[in-house]
């Protein structure tokens, strides 16, 4: 196995690693809210017994947000379940918004601990064959460095496009871009996921924004 | 007198439902969805018991914890964790907590923590003020100086 591929494989578990115990923990705070909800339903039948009225609108109320928090717990699971499939081809052909849309709602814990605000901006639709773990993975490792350079409104806006080589993605607000240092990004891990990916990147000081170019096709290793 | 308890949690449902079973239980309880309303309400108040989540956006528990004990610092602080922060939560408790649960938990195990913790808090203030009694009996211009 090349250095190239050592490198974006540890990369890659890191990444791996971080994700699954933020969803860890969302479900968590799921089963959380579960067991309270249920636990408040038996404290009312409990006084019920006792002869005191039962609230029915309060009892209805609790049953609609347990069900609320299966459809949330639901919802987290089908993203873990389509993260774990991401590694199930080393190139496939993705839609770049639905793929950047996947890791939005896993790193969502994770950016709001920071106060951030992720906006996703791509109308059309933009197909490309790469791998989608390392692309996500690299996706992440940017917005992480993003989300220090985010401006007062915390809102970091990522806008893709399709471009002459393959596709354009550019992270835009970062209004604390100049007094952030970037010799240390990309670091070599980030490199190498670039490298597996054939993509260019660069930090504009200037302009307060980040752009990360793919191709439209990369060959399986 | 009922023991007075802030719950520090930014999972709404989860807090809201918490409360209203703590107050079921016969607790005088307050809610704080952050940690920067958490410490708004601790100077304005006087509160038994703190139970206050560890991951929480923007100011977090240990910072909460950290201010906490500065500002109030006879209130007892109950972690809340999930499995990857209870090293955050054993951390917090060298800096002063007295205990933690992890979440989801049995309600019959936070309501014995809290009592436990107001006990801790009740003997801990009785000693405080047998001391100042001593104090004032040793030397009565003590009290002068109290006021």
């Amino acid at each position: 196995m090349s250095f190239k591929h050592n490198a974006a494989g540890r990369s890659g578990l890191q990444f791996f690693g971080k994700i699954t115990a933020s969803i860890s923990h969302e479900i968590r705070n799921v089963f959380a809210v579960l067991n309270e909800n249920a636990g408040l339903m038996e404290d009312l039948i409990l006084l019920g017994e006792k002869g005191m009225p039962v609230d029915q609108a309060r009892l209805k109320a609790l049953a609609q947000s347990m069900g609320q928090q299966i459809r949330r717990g639901d919802g987290i699971v089908e993203n873990m379940n389509r993260f774990a499939h991401e590694v199930d081809h080393p190139v496939k052909e993705i839609e770049l918004n639905e793929t950047l849309g996947l890791l939005i709602a896993l790193s969502g814990r994770l950016a709001k601990m920071r106060g951030v605000t992720i906006d996703p901006v791509g109308e059309e639709e933009i197909m490309i064959a790469t791998n989608a773990f390392f692309l996500e993975n690299l996706l992440w490792s940017i917005m992480e460095f993003a989300m220090e350079a985010v401006g007062k409104d915390k809102t970091l806006t990522i806008v893709s496009h399709a471009s002459e080589r393959g596709v354009q993605i550019r992270f835009q607000g970062l209004e604390n871009l100049p007094q952030i240092p970037s010799d240390g990004f990309p670091s070599a891990l980030e490199q190498a996921l670039l490298a597996s990916l054939e993509a260019d990147f660069s930090i504009n000081s200037s302009s307060e924004d980040i752009i990360l170019t793919l191709p439209k096709k990369i060959e399986a290793a | 007198m009922k023991v007075r308890v802030l719950l520090v949690d930014d999972e709404k449902e989860f807090v809201e439902a918490l409360a209203e079973r703590l107050s079921m239980r016969d607790y005088d309880v307050t809610v704080s969805l952050n940690g920067e309303d958490a410490i708004n309400k601790l100077t304005k108040y006087n509160f038994d018991v703190v139970i206050l989540d560890v991951r929480m956006p923007g100011m977090d528990g240990t910072d909460v914890l950290r201010e906490m004990k500065n500002i109030k610092p006879l209130t007892e602080v109950i972690m809340l964790t999930g499995h990857a922060t209870v090293e955050s939560a054993i951390d917090g408790m060298r800096r002063g907590a007295y205990d933690y649960l992890m979440k989801p938990c049995k309600t019959e195990d936070l309501v014995d923590k809290i009592n436990k913790a107001h006990k801790k808090k009740a003997e801990h203030e009785q000693r405080i003020r047998d001391a100042k009694v001593k104090e004032i009996i040793d030397s009565p211009r003590a009290a002068l100086r109290e006021s």
